[in-house]
């Protein structure tokens, strides 16, 4: 799965930065059919999980309203230089994962 | 707003059975939470929505949770989103699909265990339902 993450790469301590994640997925709804006229199943991202240094700073848990292409922004407050690691899972199972470098200036 | 907080209230409304799961039964109050989104929304698929909480992100003092509800979509829960102290800020920002026009309803727990809400009303002239292709 295709996913687009957005944050500053560097930040001073104490800075409440900007994190934006975009996934590429369809959010199948499992109310529309195919050509054939068989329904085709429900397969969404339903969580996202978002850890910073080990600790978890962010979780989603979603359903068929989130929009295809699920995009999120939240905020969260540069602590130390680190690693943010974003997970995800759709109901087929199917994981994803990226990994971002965040590097933090000041006392 | 009023008109969705009044419906809450009903007891077999679908509606009220998911603020009941969410809250627990505790109260409701209207405030502090807020939705922004814009007021016609010409596609439903996908809808911007933002969602702030008026709140202080202490570790003393801070938004537990957001959840955001579409009373007229089949599966009304759209999405929970657990926050804690390292937020900095309680505001969300996503794109979310709407099945008609709607008043959308956000609850907010805060560490305190309170539970408040905000509600916008958007208008859909094209369901992300009716749309099979």
């Amino acid at each position: 799965m295709l996913a687009r993450i957005q944050l500053p790469k560097t930040a001073r301590r104490g800075e409440v930065i900007s994190v934006r994640i975009a996934i590429q997925h369809p959010m199948e709804t499992g109310f529309r059919f195919d050509v054939n006229g068989r329904a085709i199943a429900k397969n969404v991202i339903n969580a996202l999980s978002v850890r910073y240094n080990d600790a978890e700073i962010f979780r989603a848990e979603m359903g068929s309203g989130m929009a295809a292409n699920p995009s999120l922004e939240f905020f969260t407050v540069a602590r130390d230089s680190g690693e943010l690691v974003f997970q995800w899972v759709d109901d087929a199972g199917r994981r994803g994962e990226e990994r971002v470098q965040l590097a933090v200036t000041g006392p | 707003m009023a008109a969705g907080l009044a419906r809450a209230q009903t007891p077999a409304d679908p509606l009220a059975t998911l603020v009941r799961d969410i809250t627990g039964g505790a109260a409701l109050t209207p405030g502090r939470v807020t939705i922004d989104t814009p007021r016609l929304a010409d596609n439903g698929h996908s809808v911007p929505l933002k969602v702030s909480v008026d709140n202080p992100m202490t570790a003393t003092n801070h938004v537990r949770s957001i959840t955001l509800l579409s009373p007229r979509n089949p599966r009304p829960l759209i999405a929970k989103f657990v926050l804690g102290p390292h937020t900095g800020r309680a505001e969300i920002s996503t794109r979310v699909r709407l099945n008609g026009t709607q008043v959308v309803l956000a609850i907010s727990q805060l560490s305190d265990g309170s539970f408040w809400s905000g509600s916008a009303e958007v208008e859909v002239t094209e369901s992300a339902c009716l749309d099979a292709g």
